[in-house]
């Protein structure tokens, strides 16, 4: 049993940010990670943080510009903490020696980006995610703090009333993935979740591995709401085999997609008469898609993105970067050759409800970061709209799991606020309600006294392992590419009602097959298998989640589409998705999008560029 | 064979376990081992058998090895046949064969894009990231090991510690005594001390070039390239100033510092990052005696 004040679930950006914060704020805070932090997936993130450091510039700009961005389902209090905080928190990274890119008299560049009014996204290269995560990963050794690496979190301690609303976290229960230890970590203040995104869901995907939503889905089990979670980002420009992204730069550059009959389609075929290949994220991937749907793909799969024609010295001075990894991850020759490119899920908007102090409506319990929806991205993000985030919500969390008074929020959480619950009847079974066996996990609310609720926790977490590599059953592998599958195939860029409904299908059956699950590697060293199979029931329930909130969503916003419905409705859809487990099922249910900022109300508009 | 094998420890792992409950569950795993085993066998037959009437086949022998389990406390290599798939990499193969022939077959990896530095290993004889090495580019069988000169963990899992330690040594954080007084004021970088530091920031912690290292494998307390690598980005970095520079000058410099390098490259070319490390060792020795001169 391991005890600290405040306890991080993942160590990138948010969560080395959060665990900085409240060590500054004087609280004894520990990092537990299945990754050791510097291979946290934030390494990815290539292009830049926005932040209003300019005269030129304010933090008001960068609000309307998000809020347009999200088309109107951020919450403002959340947007304009995001865009007051950043330029102190990329000065802070700053002065923690982060090597950004420069102008000529030293001081930090900032580039322009999609949807930004003026150019303030900062950067270093296009790596700034791994400076960023290197950064704050030195100034955690520097002030050693206390990292768990390769422990996996397998759920939190919360006790068990009825009503989520009282229930409070009091630790987590974790899985030491090389001695195969199962032990309690005792929260005293405070649980902060970062555990990033949770691309997994999907077979395509520019994120890890290793990103699963385990936080998202910890928190959903033990009485947290998810929120939004239909929005997800897709890019255009992923390499078909493995999923990395090719970055915006080359249609920037003037990079062009064909199809199969070498034809430019987004002039002829007519889906951005006026952009082309630049028209934003969301237009380019469904004019991909549709391309390959009608038999126009390369191998029904992929188009073209061609950049042969810019010319070597071009290609080499501003994306050499692009020809390193077409040539390494896809064998293809970005010089001699057209990339193959096709859609691929990139970020969720959504996640676990929180307020603009990260806090949850479980006492004790916080989320920051891509696992968290407070909400700044609303429908949407915006390019460069990531990374300040995990600074500034990681550090607002970690500040007030210390115990430090921020006042108090304005978002509401759970039902503390105005809410209204959804009447859309699903035709498919959803949830589990029946037949739960010991290879499950079914939340933290386990016990009542705070005393006992972690070690009720952990007894459940080793019954739970020992079940899992004792008994015969399935391989999770099966399962998981089932559900990936069907989310590719109908929760992708274009959703109809009809192939929601199949996918609820589709999940009910792999949630029932997951009943039988098992792990062949009986090993307690380092068995990835275990840690797999555990992390493939979050992916399933965040699938049905996500699932859900595409359905019910019957309108067209941001990055969901919707065939029967094709145009936003702000009439009735200027509120949050909200899904709560309740024992096991699923409710739906919506509150509203909070428009009213400090000093201003952010009036929807077109989101037209 | 320059791997490491860990020496076995007597105690059990299951030390909280009831004895009845552990000895069943013994059986049950036994049992359940067997049967894997044998499921194991068969499908590697045929996958053998299609294997050799399919050209498009690709064969990966894997370094085997588990401190627990029967049959692998001997290391061993086991055979997959993976059907070959335009841009495969060694990392895809890998995933292939666990996913479909071997749930146990065990690896490091995450982001797929030589990031994140999990899946440096030992592949036909060299020290490669398994994401960004193509299968088209590597002779077969391909012959896929843990990284030499680290204890084995579990088949292609190396014991890192130690590398993080070495990592750690250096005080790997950004040192000033002086900030800029504008509450958001950023200090000023030329943008050539920026490049100048480049190569040295895009270290991904993988290992690699510490395997490679003849004098780390016989000096166990060598910093090695990565740790005077990441010295170097530091000491460099012109924000920090001169005074900083000479205690981080002083730190590479001792017993077991920069000297120890005999300039054999290896780390250099096999760094997946391109991090010229031999060089910034060799300019941190010449720092080092333009620095020692001084106080003459």
């Amino acid at each position: 049993m391991h005890e600290h004040d405040v306890v991080v679930v993942g160590a990138g950006g948010a969560g080395l940010r959060a665990a900085i914060a409240a060590q500054e704020a004087g609280a004894d805070v520990a990092i537990v990670s299945k990754l050791h932090p510097v291979r946290s997936h934030t390494g990815a993130a290539e292009g830049g943080i926005n932040a209003a450091l300019r005269d030129a510039d304010s933090w008001q700009d960068h609000a309307y510009d998000t809020m347009k961005g999200s088309d109107y389902l951020g919450d403002a209090p959340a947007v304009e903490a995001l865009c007051q905080e950043s330029p102190e928190e990329v000065i802070q990274l700053e002065h923690w020696g982060m090597p950004f890119s420069r102008e000529e008299d030293g001081r930090v560049s900032q580039r322009p980006f999609g949807g930004l009014s003026f150019p303030r996204t900062t950067y270093a290269g296009a790596e700034t995610g791994h400076q960023m995560l290197h950064t704050m990963y030195e100034q955690v050794v520097k002030r050693g703090i206390t990292v768990y690496d390769e422990w996996h979190v397998m759920d939190l301690a919360v006790t068990d009333e009825e009503n989520p609303a009282e229930r409070t976290c009091h630790g987590v229960v974790a899985y030491d993935i090389q001695s195969g230890e199962v032990s309690g970590f005792r929260a005293n203040n405070g649980v902060i979740l970062a555990t990033g995104g949770m691309g997994q869901v999907f077979d395509h995907t520019t994120n890890a591995v290793a990103n699963t939503g385990d936080g998202v889905a910890m928190a959903y089990r033990a009485g947290v709401p998810m929120e939004d979670m239909e929005f997800i980002q897709f890019h255009p420009t992923t390499l078909p085999s493995t999923g990395v992204l090719i970055s915006e730069g080359v249609r920037g550059e003037g990079g062009i997609l064909y199809n199969e009959n070498g034809e430019r389609f987004m002039f002829e075929h007519g889906y951005a008469n006026n952009d082309g290949e630049l028209a934003s994220r969301d237009v380019v991937s469904r004019a991909e898609l549709t391309e390959v749907n009608e038999g126009r793909g390369i191998e029904d799969e992929y188009v073209h993105l061609d950049m042969r024609h810019l010319g070597e010295e071009r290609i080499l001075d501003r994306l050499e970067n692009i020809l390193h990894l077409a040539e390494d991850f896809e064998g293809a020759d970005g010089l001699t050759e057209p990339m193959p490119v096709k859609p691929g899920q990139h970020y969720a908007m959504g996640g676990i409800e929180t307020n603009e102090h990260g806090e949850t409506a479980i006492e004790g319990l916080y989320a920051a970061g891509e696992c968290a929806c407070a909400s700044v991205h609303g429908a949407n993000r915006l390019g460069g709209n990531a990374l300040p985030e995990l600074i500034v919500f990681g550090k607002r969390a970690g500040r007030h799991a210390a115990g430090e008074d921020m006042g108090e929020a304005e978002i509401t959480t759970g039902r503390e606020g105005e809410w209204e619950p959804a009447d859309y009847e699903f035709e498919a079974e959803v949830g589990e309600t029946s037949g739960r066996g010991p290879a499950a996990a079914d939340g933290g609310a386990v016990a009542t006294d705070a005393e006992s609720v972690l070690g009720t926790a952990v007894e459940r977490a080793k019954d739970r392992v020992d079940a899992l590599l004792s008994r015969r059953g399935r391989n999770h592998a099966e399962i998981r590419s089932k559900v990936q599958e069907t989310m590719t195939a109908n929760v992708n860029v274009f959703r109809e009602e009809g192939r929601l409904e199949e996918t609820l299908v589709d999940l009910h059956e792999a949630r029932e097959a997951y009943k039988d699950v098992a792990v062949s590697d009986p090993s307690r060293t380092f068995n990835t298998d275990l840690i797999h199979t555990m992390e493939t029931r979050n992916i399933l329930d965040i699938a049905e989640a996500l699932t859900m909130g595409a359905l019910a969503r019957e309108e067209f916003r941001g990055a969901h589409w919707r065939k029967e419905h094709q145009e936003r409705k702000d009439e009735n859809w200027l509120k949050h998705t909200l899904v709560s487990w309740n024992d096991g099922e699923p409710k739906l249910w919506y509150k509203p999008t909070i428009l009213e900022g400090e000093n201003k109300t952010y009036e929807p508009k077109s989101r037209s560029y | 064979m320059s791997t490491q094998i860990p020496k076995q420890t007597e105690e059990s792992s299951e030390t909280e376990t009831e004895a009845e409950v552990a000895s069943k569950g013994d059986e049950r795993r036994t049992e359940k081992r067997r049967r894997a085993a044998e499921k194991r066998a068969q499908r590697q037959a045929e996958e053998a058998e299609k294997a050799a009437a399919d050209e498009d086949t690709i064969e990966l022998k894997v370094f085997r090895y588990d401190p627990e389990v029967e049959g692998k406390q001997d290391p061993r290599f086991d055979t997959f046949h993976v059907p070959f798939t335009k841009g495969m990499t060694v990392l895809d193969a890998l995933m292939y064969s666990r996913d479909n022939y071997d749930s146990s077959l065990t690896f490091r990896h995450s982001c797929r894009q030589a990031v994140c530095g999990s899946d440096a290993m030992f592949v036909n004889g060299g020290q490669k990231l398994a994401c960004k090495t193509q299968i088209v580019d590597l002779q077969e069988p391909i012959r896929i090991e843990p990284l030499p000169h680290a204890d084995v963990q579990k088949d292609l899992v190396v014991d890192m510690e130690h590398f993080y330690d070495q990592m750690e040594a250096v005080e790997p954080y950004f040192q000033t005594n002086e900030y800029p007084d504008g509450e958001l004021e950023e200090q000023r970088q030329t943008r050539e001390n920026r490049e100048k530091v480049k190569m040295s920031t895009r270290c991904i912690w993988c290992g690699a070039c510490m395997s490679s290292c003849n004098i780390a494998a016989g000096d166990n307390e060598y910093l090695g390239p990565a740790a005077i690598n990441k010295a170097y980005r530091f000491a460099m970095d012109e924000r920090e100033g001169e005074d900083i520079k000479q205690k981080r000058l002083e730190i590479i410099e001792q017993e077991h510092g920069v000297w120890r390098c005999q300039t054999q490259f290896s780390c250099t070319e096999v760094c997946p990052k391109d991090i010229p490390l031999t060089e910034h060792i060799q300019e941190l020795k010449r720092e080092a005696v333009k620095n020692n001169l001084k106080f003459w």
